[in-house]
């Protein structure tokens, strides 16, 4: 039996990494991420989790001291946001091509400069081609949900993929919600003992981390990029597996509201619910409006978005982030996953909430509002953004 | 010491990439051929030389090895070109000469 409790988000995931049963803890304390190593070095030290916590001197070297831990078979975890995430960059590349597995939380922050502490898409997106599984939480329970569910589909031998799990900064990292605690047996039934069949032995020698010569380095890529894309069979599986154990399911698209909808709306992260108390409002007036979210963002779940978005005729994407130069990254990404269709909406992209801007039910129903606008009559702006001070200028 | 197996890389495909790349066989890079990239030789006068195996002590890789008669003689398997050999030899024995396509 479930208990129902109140859980800040951030709490939330340190119980689920508790309740994974992980043996080593390594993570640099970093706003808006903090309380989750916060609570989890009071856990190890109080002996609630029988972990090894290491208190690292940087983000790089947070990552960096899990890889290892994973490399001799230890279940690690981490957890970082923003500049931390950028510090530990290129070895989160690393991670996910020696195909270690393990979960790191990312509580999503905005990146300087500006100096800014409050939540956007900035860091996460400068994340997307590390080859790390990705997965985008709305609330509380979502964050402990996906935290256990990601060490059952990183470890899975078919997998063997690190995943990162997001949730926002402060809008969901510090909100305390009403949620459902499982019962340890109930977890253990899910997620089984970690078996990391490449675990570092002296009885059995073997290189992990080599040179990949230019004779090679194609082929490294290549297997490394199928591995991911086939990661998405398990995935579903793992969240099937879930719902069966916990009642809860997920997908890689979320949908909501859809039926027979003309015009969705595409978020993701814990916007999705403010932007859905607009598409209950705009339902009870009768308009088609619906909302997707995306659940996954890597491996980039194309046959699902493709058939989300069918039959519809307007694409409004909701871009927390801007790739310098070109826009709105998950515009970018939709628009070009429905290119090769026949029949595709009509895709129109707004950016807002950026370094923790908020964006309030009437902030969604600009955003409706200006992308059937759009996609009706165009627009002649560099850059659509929501709430934006001065009158654009002409692209 | 793994076998020279002269097995290029070009003989594996993306589907016979173990995950994570890892090496599953300890030290099989001896069984690498490493010194096709070498663009000069080192070539021993026997005369000159007087055994003292400096040659083999700077060469850093192990490329150096003695024969039965106790000349130290390159092993083109293996030797880069680097000319530390010849610049160390205090006879004067190693001269670099251009590598030629065989």
């Amino acid at each position: 039996m479930s208990k129902r409790v109140a859980l800040e988000a951030s709490h939330a995931v340190a119980e689920a990494v508790m309740m994974a049963d992980v043996d080593v803890i390594s993570a640099y304390p970093i706003t808006p991420q903090t309380h989750i190593p916060e609570r989890l070095a009071e856990m190890v030290a109080n002996g609630e989790l029988k972990a090894s916590y290491i208190p690292v001197e940087s983000e790089h070297s947070a990552l960096s001291a899990c890889l290892g831990s994973v490399a001799v078979g230890a279940r690690s975890f981490t957890t970082t946001a923003s500049q931390g995430l950028e510090l530990m960059h290129e070895v989160v590349y690393c991670g996910a091509a020696m195909r270690f597995p393990m979960v790191m939380v990312v509580c999503n922050r905005s990146l300087s400069a500006p100096i800014s502490v409050w939540g956007d898409h900035s860091d996460v997106m400068s994340c997307r081609d590390t080859g790390w599984i990705q997965v985008f939480c709305e609330n509380s329970q979502e964050a402990f949900d996906l935290t256990i569910w990601g060490y059952r589909v990183a470890e899975d031998k078919q997998v063997m993929i690190p995943v990162m799990v997001n949730l926002d900064g402060f809008t969901l990292s510090h909100v305390t919600e009403p949620m459902f605690l499982p019962e340890q047996s109930e977890v253990d039934k899910f997620l089984p003992k970690f078996n990391y069949p490449y675990a570092l032995n002296p009885d059995k020698p073997i290189t992990h981390g080599g040179l990949g010569q230019p004779d090679i380095y194609t082929e490294a890529k290549i297997a490394q990029e199928v591995a991911l894309r086939k990661s998405k069979s398990v995935i579903i599986q793992g969240w099937k597996e879930f719902g069966d154990i916990f009642g809860r399911y997920y997908s890689p698209v979320e949908k909501y509201k859809t039926e027979d909808a003309k015009t969705l709306l595409l978020t993701m992260g814990s916007y999705s619910e403010t932007a859905k108390v607009m598409i209950d409002e705009r339902r009870a007036r009768g308009e088609s409006v619906g909302l997707i979210s995306l659940r996954l963002w890597r491996p980039f779940p194309y046959e699902e978005f493709r058939q989300a978005v069918s039959g519809v005729e307007t694409l409004i994407v909701f871009d927390r982030s801007i790739s310098f130069g070109m826009g709105g990254p998950v515009f970018s990404e939709a628009k070009s996953a429905l290119y090769s269709e026949a029949s595709r909406p009509k895709v129109v992209g707004l950016i807002g909430g950026l370094g923790g801007r908020d964006m309030a039910v009437k902030d969604f129903e600009y955003v409706l509002d200006r992308g059937k606008e759009i996609e009706e009559k165009g627009s002649d702006r560099m850059i659509e953004v929501v709430g934006l001070r001065g009158e654009m200028i002409k692209a | 010491m793994v076998e020279k197996k002269l097995k290029s890389a070009y003989e594996f495909t993306w589907k016979d990439m173990k995950v994570g790349n890892i090496v599953t066989e300890p030290g099989n890079a001896s069984g690498r051929k490493t010194g096709d990239w070498r663009s000069d030789r080192p070539i021993l006068d026997k005369d000159k030389c007087i055994k003292c195996a400096f040659c083999w002590l700077y060469c850093p890789d192990a490329a150096i090895k003695q024969t039965d008669d106790g000349y130290f003689v390159s092993d083109f398997f293996y030797c880069k070109g680097c000319g530390i050999c010849a610049n160390v030899c205090p006879k004067k024995a190693i001269t670099m000469v251009e590598e030629i396509e065989e």
